[in-house]
């Protein structure tokens, strides 16, 4: 075990963790974060997204003591209390279903988004394509998204 | 701790302490928990379904909760219920909430499954609501001593006719106070008291669209999902599996893990294997280091996937049913002027859930509780009562939101096993799967050879058709079963005789003079602890017959060089025995659907160009129970690369009455998605050993790039009565999943002129046919 020091969702915060640890374990058992859920420990589904920097990343393959950056999770993009827009999208377009893989679609989304707030077709779902959702609400994901880039949220 | 209180029997007896907060957009908080509630009120007997508080209580506040014997998955069911209630209830939308799948506070309906929520469930409370809402107006009949026909309630304010100045509030004349109305019914389904449900035009809330309570905090993390649960000592568990299938423990190595900081134990019995350690990565370690001497099986458990049609082609049935004819269809092919056959075949598929299968169990003063997303909570409370000898009323499970499962929760594995490890190290224990583990080792939907041969005379009418199924479904997988669920399996538990599974025949839709139906059951080599159990995938066999039914149906359309839809509407319009109503709804649905789409007749396939993407449409119709499904599919067929992308998909959807029309559409997208997703990507795949599809790489699942670029679905209400306001709710969850295999093959066939007779049609698949038939 060691300690190691993380910036989360804009606090400092402090674990004493082996460092090979994946990140996903520390935010949920150790932080309490309950956003990045476990789907498959592989790096493939998405379920276990957070964005680190401005990177969508996969923290179930992401070792704790290899991160140096602002971690922001699902729990750490609305405002005060107010969503962020591109939750409300996803209110307003009704997207999940179980709703399980949601904080992954919501925080790549975020991402592309921040990086490009006007894509295209083909860059969404270029953009979203490694992130699986077993509900198939992808329709609806995809016109969230169009929503937040018309201004529409 | 984290979960939602389930303490209503103490807010009952401790009147108002409790509160039920009820958000700015109607979404349902928590209980707050009484001083009371907090002892942990226990054993956990059922809640009596024949008491009205059972189901309702209202509050001072004039606000109401419904406790309902259901789960929603993600569909909205909830969110119709308290639609259905309100209306009956005349309460409005915003002031209520739901509390489903706890076993000690809510009756057992059974959790989900079926489509039947708001079918079957949905009329016992409807009932109990309308009772609720005679009842107090009863009492406010007493109170202004007038008569009730002389009192209107809006909004749960009820009010004396006349005079607006008399009024009270639910909340007044009941709030905090138990109904002690007693209901009868021989069962739960039958609940009811006097009072009549509304007629259908009276339903104000039904028809409309609110927005689901749960959506809001599945977007901002706020959720409290089943793998979020904490507990004070609480271990974590992960299992493992035999390497091989059918493979016999010798003996565990326990020193090779005791190094690992935080291990607990090893638990073991009989082929079941488990590791228990403090922290859940610790758990991980520990399971994969594990070492375990396992003997191989003597024989190979199955064949390779490669191979399972032929066997299940060459294999004796453990059942037939049939032959079954209508009319005398041997004379009738031997007399046709053409006779087309073909084979059909679909692979196993998974259920593969999003996240793997989990559980929270605390054996906390003497009893078991399970936090756990099982579908059919109410199932897995007796199950494992039975597996671990508890009496029921020490058992209870907390149904909280997890990854959808489609029928995959029915069987719960994880909670069967935390209860488990839970009793022999008196500790609470959370077990949850690895996803290698889900892929390989969850339930299948079963792998179907459908052999089809049809007979069309001299003027192009199919009058002869013969189908025969054979489903690799022996040993069926039950739900929640003490003897049958794997755990118990792998300890060596075995039914003296095997579940005999079934094959099923296609909707019988069409009037075809002349028919056959032949249906059997094969088993594999291995039918106990095998990683190809089969369960109920969603919508249980539908997709896999309507794909051989309705591919089939196209490709007699194209013998008879008549167009797709016209071919179909011929033989609906042309039945003598069918019933004006399912005819009517029938043609309604088709015919929506190619107005829908902008159908245009023609045989199939098109004329080819030299194009590089071959472009096609396809439809396919079917029934579920009496939901009528009609969906058209429009494809690009790459020639260079086989790939296939379905454009867009048109659907007309007829299931009855409609509680919320977009919940509605959005659960018919998705389950046409799914099966879109079964049609282009999914197969189990093994070699003679072992499932070796193990990740999503290996079981490949429909992705964002996949989706089409627009999909309709427009519901049909085709009810031939013009006077009938409205027909009954049918069932909508599953319907849609049933006809996408089928319009994708038949749209690929329109393409490129092959037919494509196995799913799923993966690019190199597709390419290879393409290059057969030189496209």
């Amino acid at each position: 075990m060691s300690k190691i020091n993380l910036r989360v969702n804009g606090a400092a915060r402090s674990v004493d963790v082996e460092p090979s640890v994946p990140l996903l374990y520390v935010l949920r058992n150790d932080l309490g974060l309950q956003g990045p859920r476990f789907g498959c420990g592989l790096g493939q589904c998405g379920a276990c997204t957070v964005i680190i920097d401005g990177v969508a990343v996969r923290s179930c393959v992401t070792a704790t003591s290899s991160v140096k950056g602002e971690i922001t999770t699902l729990e750490g993009i609305s405002t005060n209390g107010a969503l962020h827009p591109i939750q409300q999208a996803w209110i307003a377009e009704q997207v999940p279903q179980c709703g399980f893989c949601q904080n992954g679609q919501i925080m790549t989304a975020k991402a592309l988004l921040d990086k490009n707030p006007h894509p295209t077709d083909a860059q969404i779902r270029d953009g979203m394509a490694h992130v699986l959702c077993r509900c198939m609400t992808y329709y609806r994901v995809q016109a969230a998204i169009k929503r937040v880039a018309k201004g529409e949220a | 701790m984290s979960t939602p209180s389930t303490s209503r029997r103490d807010f009952l007896k401790s009147s108002g302490m409790l509160v039920v907060g009820i958000g700015a957009a109607g979404a349902a908080v928590p209980f707050v928990e009484s001083a009371s509630a907090k002892k942990a009120a226990m054993p956990y007997p059922d809640p009596d379904f024949h008491q009205l508080d059972s189901w309702i209580v209202i509050r001072q506040d004039n606000t109401a909760t419904f406790y309902v014997g259901k789960t929603d998955l993600g569909q909205g069911t909830g969110t119709a219920f308290r639609q259905l209630m309100c209306d009956e209830l005349d309460l409005p939308y915003k002031n209520t909430a739901c509390v489903m799948g706890a076993t000690d506070v809510t009756v057992d309906q059974g959790g989900s499954g079926g489509s039947d929520a708001i079918s079957v469930d949905g009329w016992p409370m409807r009932r109990v609501a309308a009772e609720a809402r005679r009842v107090l107006l009863e009492m406010a009949s007493t109170r202004f001593g007038v008569p009730v026909e002389k009192l209107s309630v809006s909004d749960g304010v009820v009010s004396v006719a006349g005079d607006p100045s008399r009024k009270i509030t639910y909340g007044e004349l009941i709030g905090g106070k138990r109904f002690n109305v007693m209901l009868t019914g021989e069962n739960i389904d039958a609940t009811t008291g006097v009072a009549k449900v509304k007629p259908v035009q009276d339903l104000k809330l039904v028809g409309q669209s609110p927005q689901r309570y749960d959506i809001p905090a599945k977007v901002d993390g706020s959720l409290k999902w089943a793998v979020d649960v904490k507990l004070p000592g609480m271990v974590h568990a992960r299992n493992v599996k035999p390497p091989v299938a059918g493979a016999k423990l010798i003996s565990i190595d326990e020193s090779s893990v005791r190094g690992i900081p935080g291990f607990v134990r090893v638990v073991s019995k009989g082929n079941y294997v488990a590791v228990v350690c403090e922290r859940e990565e610790q758990a991980i370690a520990a399971a994969r280091q594990l070492k375990v001497n396992w003997q191989k099986p003597a024989a190979a458990p199955f064949p390779t996937s490669v191979g399972l049609f032929d066997y299940m082609r060459g294999a004796t049935p453990t059942s037939t049913k049939g032959p079954t004819d209508v009319g005398h269809p041997d004379e009738a092919f031997k007399a046709a002027a053409k006779v087309v056959e073909a084979d059909y075949e679909v692979p196993f598929q998974g259920h593969t859930a999003i996240a793997p299968a989990h559980a929270l169990a605390d054996p906390s003063n003497g009893q078991m509780t399970i936090y756990s997303n099982e579908m059919k909570a109410y199932g897995l409370r007796n199950g494992v009562a039975q597996f671990l000898g508890m009496p029921r009323e020490q058992v209870r499970v907390v149904w909280m939101d997890g990854p959808q499962g489609f029928g995959r929760t029915a069987a719960g594995d994880a909670g069967f096993e935390a209860a488990y490890i839970a009793k022999e190290i008196g500790r609470p224990v959370r077990m949850q799967w690895m996803r290698h583990e889900e892929t390989a080792w969850d339930t299948k939907g079963p792998a179907y050879t459908v052999k089809m041969r049809g007979g069309l005379d001299a003027q192009g009418q199919l009058v002869a058709l013969d189908y025969t199924a054979r489903a690799a479904d022996y040993c069926h997988l039950g739900y929640n079963e003490p003897d049958t669920v794997l755990i118990a399996q792998l300890m060596g538990s075995r039914r003296a005789t095997p579940a005999p599974g079934q094959a099923v025949g296609p909707s019988n839709m069409y009037a075809i003079p002349h028919t056959r139906v032949t249906t059997q059951v094969v088993s594999l080599p291995l039918v106990w602890e095998t990683p190809l159990r089969t369960g109920n995938l969603r919508d249980p066999n539908g997709p896999q017959s309507t794909f051989a039914a309705e591919s089939f149906i196209d490709e007699m359309a194209a013998a008879a060089k008549t167009d797709p839809v016209e071919f179909r509407t011929r033989m609906i319009t042309a039945s003598s025995e069918d019933t004006v109503f399912h005819r009517a709804r029938s043609l309604a649905v088709v015919k929506a659907v190619t107005e829908l789409y902008g159908w245009d007749p023609r045989p199939s396939p098109k004329l080819r160009g030299t194009e590089e993407m071959l472009t096609g449409r396809g439809i396919a119709y079917a029934f579920r129970g009496q939901t009528v499904v009609a969906q058209i599919a429009e494809v690009e067929v790459n020639r260079r690369t086989g790939h296939v992308w379905v454009k867009r998909i048109a659907c007309a959807y007829d299931c009855g009455l409609v509680v919320n029309p977009e919940a509605l559409r959005r659960t018919a997208e998705c389950g046409m998605l799914h099966s879109l997703s079964r049609a282009l990507h999914e197969e189990v795949e093994f070699d003679a050993e072992k499932v070796t599809s193990v990740d999503w790489n290996s079981h490949p699942s429909l992705t964002h790039a996949d989706v089409p670029e627009r999909i309709d679905v427009v519901l049909v209400n085709g009810d031939p009565n013009p006077k009938r306001p409205d027909l009954p709710p049918y069932g909508a969850g599953e319907t849609a999943c049933k006809t996408v295999m089928a319009a994708v093959g038949n749209a690929i066939f329109d393409a490129t002129g092959v037919r494509l007779r196995r799913v799923p049609f993966r690019d190199a698949r597709v390419l290879a046919a393409l290059k057969a038939a030189s496209v």
